[in-house]
């Protein structure tokens, strides 16, 4: 086990230090991937902070999707593997029109906002979020 | 094309000079090329501003501005801009506000790559001030209706134009909205690295909504706030025009109306400034055939399904080892920005 501070408290400073650092230093093309820097960092620790959460959830709504109430992987590598194969079953289903219509679409519909949802809450600066409301 | 091509702008204003002057039916050394500049923006096409000095004056001016605009070199398989040139002189003569185009040139010699020339307009295309900066407040009022009657009058073109000659177009007899559709769908199986079940189910439901409309019209294909000037009057030029096709004209409102051209304005779902209905009457109003609000919606959709295919491939670019940015690299995760509102547009219309 690492000591402190965390690798999200890492991420945390080298955002901190690009925005407060660098960006006033910096004008035009350079000014602007030196922000697009700090965003990814901290999308980075954004992931790092919710991940097991997350595919937790994803896991377990794809489950009941696809009809199996396997507990996910505790591994990390081997459960995006198994997330994957999963979501590549789901894409098949959607692909050969079981989702069309009826009561799994509208199951399908809640899990895919569900799953969107959580992707946003990594990708999308909070301020940006706000902007949009 | 290789990098050698990347001249010095001195260079190219050497080459461009003699070319210009040919144009004008001038002695070589009557015209001079001063400033040619690259102005920020643009990685599909450069646009570059010049000042022409003419002795003896063109049109009356001794001293005129010009833009240039070319594809950039050392990218292969360049295309030709003489057709991007006579669709805007022909906008031109059909009354759209665009910039008046003088000379298109697709000797590779001259400066490496195919481009044309045209008069330069003052204005502010940046979507964020547009639509926020007090300075524009006045001009907001009459955007809505002003997109609206440049886009009833792009529409209006006959398809039958001889200078629209060599526009790309869907297949005679096919729907130019299930072309689209299958493109678009293509690029996502080529290029996505992973499963994207929301897409796959946004397929789906756009082919079961494929707009039946026979109607064939010139259509901009790059329709938003962010490709139009506006000064505080109001709208100066249309631009951008490198993806225009004959095709479905409501396809140019749904992509004014796609979620990411409101620049974080969501509830002025036109273009961040108004609404479906003010746009759509406002079309109608300028001569514009009337619109049923599903087709509009069809189109909506396909907008943002065409955005979360431009996210993948600016994020395939990186993740292929092609550009190694890192802007390119931030690019995929937007893609679910594109999904989250097609889900939310399934599930109000399910």
């Amino acid at each position: 086990m690492n000591d402190r501070p965390t690798a999200e408290e890492l991420l945390r400073a080298v955002e901190r230090f690009l925005e407060a650092e660098v960006v006033p230093r910096l004008e035009g093309v350079p000014k602007f991937h030196a922000r697009v820097a700090a965003n990814v960092v901290a999308m980075v620790a954004r992931e790092i902070e919710t991940a097991d959460a997350h595919e937790r959830g994803e896991w377990l709504r794809l489950g009941a999707l696809l009809g199996s109430d396997d507990e996910p992987p505790e591994e990390r590598e081997v459960r995006r593997a198994a997330l994957l194969a999963r979501n590549r079953e789901l894409a098949e289903r959607i692909r050969a029109g079981e989702a069309d219509a009826g009561p799994w679409r509208a199951e399908l519909l809640a899990h895919l906002r569900h799953t969107v949802g959580d992707k946003l809450e990594v990708a999308r600066p909070p301020r940006q979020g706000r902007e949009g409301s | 094309m290789s990098e050698a091509r990347r001249e010095t702008p001195e260079a190219m204003a050497e080459r461009l000079a003699p070319w210009l002057a040919a144009q004008l039916g001038r002695e070589a050394g009557s015209v001079r090329v001063h400033g040619l500049r690259r102005l920020a923006g643009g990685s599909s096409r450069e646009t570059w501003l010049l000042e022409l000095e003419v002795t003896g004056g063109w049109e009356g001016a001794e001293r005129r501005v010009l833009v240039l605009r070319r594809d950039p070199p050392g990218r292969g398989g360049e295309g030709d801009r003489s057709v991007e040139f006579r669709v805007v002189r022909a906008a031109h003569a059909a009354g759209v506000p665009v910039p008046r185009a003088h000379f298109a040139c697709s000797d590779l010699g001259v400066l490496g790559t195919s481009f044309y020339v045209m008069d330069f307009v003052a204005g502010e295309a940046l979507p964020r001030r547009l639509l926020r900066d007090e300075r524009y407040a006045g001009a907001r009022e009459k955007m809505v209706p002003q997109l609206a009657a440049i886009a009833a009058a792009i529409h209006r073109i006959p398809v039958e134009t001889p200078e629209l000659r060599g526009v790309p177009a869907a297949p005679p007899g096919a729907s130019p909205a299930e072309v689209e559709l299958a493109r678009v769908s293509d690029g996502i199986r080529a290029m996505a690295s992973e499963p994207h079940p929301a897409l796959d189910l946004a397929e789906r439901w756009l082919r079961a909504r494929l707009p039946r409309s026979a109607r064939r019209a010139l259509v901009h294909g790059d329709f938003r706030v962010g490709n139009v000037l506006f000064d505080e009057s109001g709208a100066r030029a249309m631009l951008d025009w490198e993806l225009c096709k004959i095709g479905d004209p409501v396809e140019d409102l749904g992509w004014l109306c796609t979620r990411a051209w409101r620049f974080g304005a969501d509830g002025l779902p036109a273009g961040g400034l108004g609404s479906r209905e003010e746009l759509l009457a406002a079309y109608r109003a300028a001569g514009g055939d009337e619109v049923d609000p599903e087709h509009l919606r069809f189109w909506e959709a396909m907008g943002s399904y065409k955005v979360a295919l431009v996210f993948i491939q600016q994020s395939w670019v990186y993740l292929t080892g092609r550009v190694p940015s890192l802007e390119l690299a931030s690019l995929g995760r937007r893609t679910a920005e594109a999904e989250e509102e097609l889900v939310r547009l399934m599930e109000e219309s399910p």
